[in-house]
């Protein structure tokens, strides 16, 4: 087993490691990859309430609101002018269109009403979205800090995550509506509560003060195992967005992705706008040769995964990027990216995991949505 | 199978030698721990040469595809052709029910594979 001394460790990680937690790096961080089960861990989350460790993304605070208008230079979607409350979903890209990270801006105000905003990208870009920032304009001038290691970020997902979570917190979540966000009290303690989430669950995600982490997520897991819910690995974590299609960066965004391949439409708004990037995703929507994003349902029990090569008849038609069994459909799934002339829903396709072919059916996605 | 009676290799196989010189081997409950979530599982074909230390057939979970490579060289001779639409069993009955395939082997057991106390000494250190 490799040695986790020179990772970095989140405020939670001490309960990680006395509560079973297998600790494995992940972006350099020492993160629990499961507690007991990935597939309980899994169905806990789907049934009930999963509580996970997000506090190694990276968690950029900005005093100057104006840094919305700064970042909406940079990003794909507008995130200016947008009302105090609300919470986008954008990708950052470059000239060449290739996408440098998906990232969610916010724009709140604090507890005396002052507007701020806040951006949180992932783990393994921290450092890269910094640079790209640092780059583009001022950031002390926008009251930059990045506040990562002082705070720790807890997702709270599942069917009766917002039930849990209400009567922990001075404003109720459900009083938000989906992608927005506030500061409220969490357990007595001031906190950023946003209705997001990465598992295709409703919930929402917290960010607390380092040193009351673990006070906060201990009162959150014992609502939550009285729902039959639980504490929730970064394994399970990827079945659940897998499921929900989410893409995830490294693997369905890459840097020599471009993303009119993705299909992530929501997230692109080129109208009168300008930032890195906008003239090749215009280019790269209008090139039938890019291949797109595709989903997979397969038979069985094999599951495809990333870097498999698919094929129809002898020729490669395209190629997967991530694939697992999945623990609610019972069967294997899979996102890649595939020639756009083979998309459509139904097409037969073929698989080669490590040297046997099996059969593919390109499906609708995303492969699970909540009823 | 006594477990104190068995060899380990370090990639946590286990190896049970008969004294017909036909071997059954499996995997080991700490490599069924380790690994959790199992949905397939890969068998070797009956008749197939396996070499001491290379793969000889995989095991899959949700996360990931994990090689078995075979603690011993000979020729595969019968498979536990049930267990991979059971693979509860290995769970319950690593040493027993969950073995994987008979070997007719093909020279003595290698050197290099654990007793009983050496192998739960190098687990002592992975868990």
């Amino acid at each position: 087993m490799s040695s986790t001394t020179e990772l970095l460790k989140t405020p939670l990680h001490p309960w990680h490691h006395d509560n079973g937690g297998r600790l494995v790096d992940f972006a350099g961080w020492s993160m629990p990859v499961q507690y007991t089960s990935i597939i309980e861990e899994h169905n806990a989350c789907r049934n009930g309430a999963g509580l996970f460790d997000v506090s190694h993304m990276g968690r950029f605070f900005f005093a100057d609101p104006n840094a919305c208008e700064f970042l909406n230079g940079l990003t794909t979607r507008r995130v200016h002018p947008m009302a105090a409350g609300k919470i986008r979903y954008s990708l950052m890209t470059k000239e060449d269109g290739g996408v440098l990270d998906d990232v969610l801006v916010y724009h709140l105000q604090d507890t005396t009403g002052a507007p701020f905003c806040f951006m949180v990208v992932n783990a393994s870009n921290r450092q890269k979205i910094l640079d790209w920032l640092t780059q583009h304009g001022d950031l002390e001038k926008l009251g930059f800090e990045d506040r990562t290691t002082k705070t720790a970020m807890i997702a709270v997902q599942g069917p009766r995550a917002l039930e849990i979570m209400d009567p922990l917190c001075e404003t109720a979540p459900s009083t938000l509506t989906y992608y927005h966000g506030m500061m409220t009290k969490v357990c007595g303690v001031d906190s950023i509560v946003s209705r997001t989430g990465y598992t295709g669950e409703d919930g929402c995600e917290l960010t607390v003060p380092a040193d009351d982490a673990i006070q906060i997520w201990t009162s959150v897991l014992e609502k939550a195992k009285a729902v039959g819910g639980g504490a929730v690995g970064l394994a399970a974590r990827d079945t659940l967005r897998l499921e929900a299609a989410m893409p995830l960066y490294g693997h369905e965004l890459t840097e020599t992705v471009n993303p009119a391949q993705v299909d992530v439409k929501f997230a692109i708004n080129l109208k009168d706008r300008q930032f890195p990037g906008r003239d090749a995703i215009a280019a790269a929507r209008k090139d039938n040769t890019l291949p797109r994003r595709v989903g997979l349902v397969m038979e069985g029990k094999r599951a495809a995964r990333e870097h498999s090569l698919i094929y129809l008849g002898d020729q490669q038609v395209g190629e997967v990027t991530s694939g697992t069994f999945s623990p609610t459909l019972q069967r294997p799934i899979a996102m890649g990216f595939m020639n756009m002339e083979h998309l459509e829903i139904g097409t037969e396709v073929e698989i080669d995991i490590r040297g046997k072919r099996l059969p593919a059916r390109v499906c609708q996605l995303p492969f699970y949505s909540r009823g | 199978m006594n477990q104190e009676e068995l060899l380990y290799a370090p990639t946590h196989e286990w190896v049970h030698v008969g004294e017909d010189g036909i071997a059954t081997i499996g995997i080991t409950d700490f490599a069924v721990e380790q690994l959790t979530d199992l949905v397939y599982m890969e068998l070797p074909d009956v008749g197939a040469t396996v070499t001491a230390g290379e793969e000889f057939g995989e095991v899959e979970s949700v996360k990931a595809v994990s090689p078995l490579y075979s603690p011993i060289s000979g020729e595969v001779i019968e498979v536990n052709s049930g267990l991979p639409d059971e693979l509860e069993v290995l769970g319950t009955d690593a040493f027993g029910a969950g073995w994987i395939a008979k070997i007719k082997m093909d020279g003595g057991a290698p050197e290099s594979l654990l007793n009983h106390t050496t192998y739960k000494t190098q687990i002592a250190g992975e868990g």
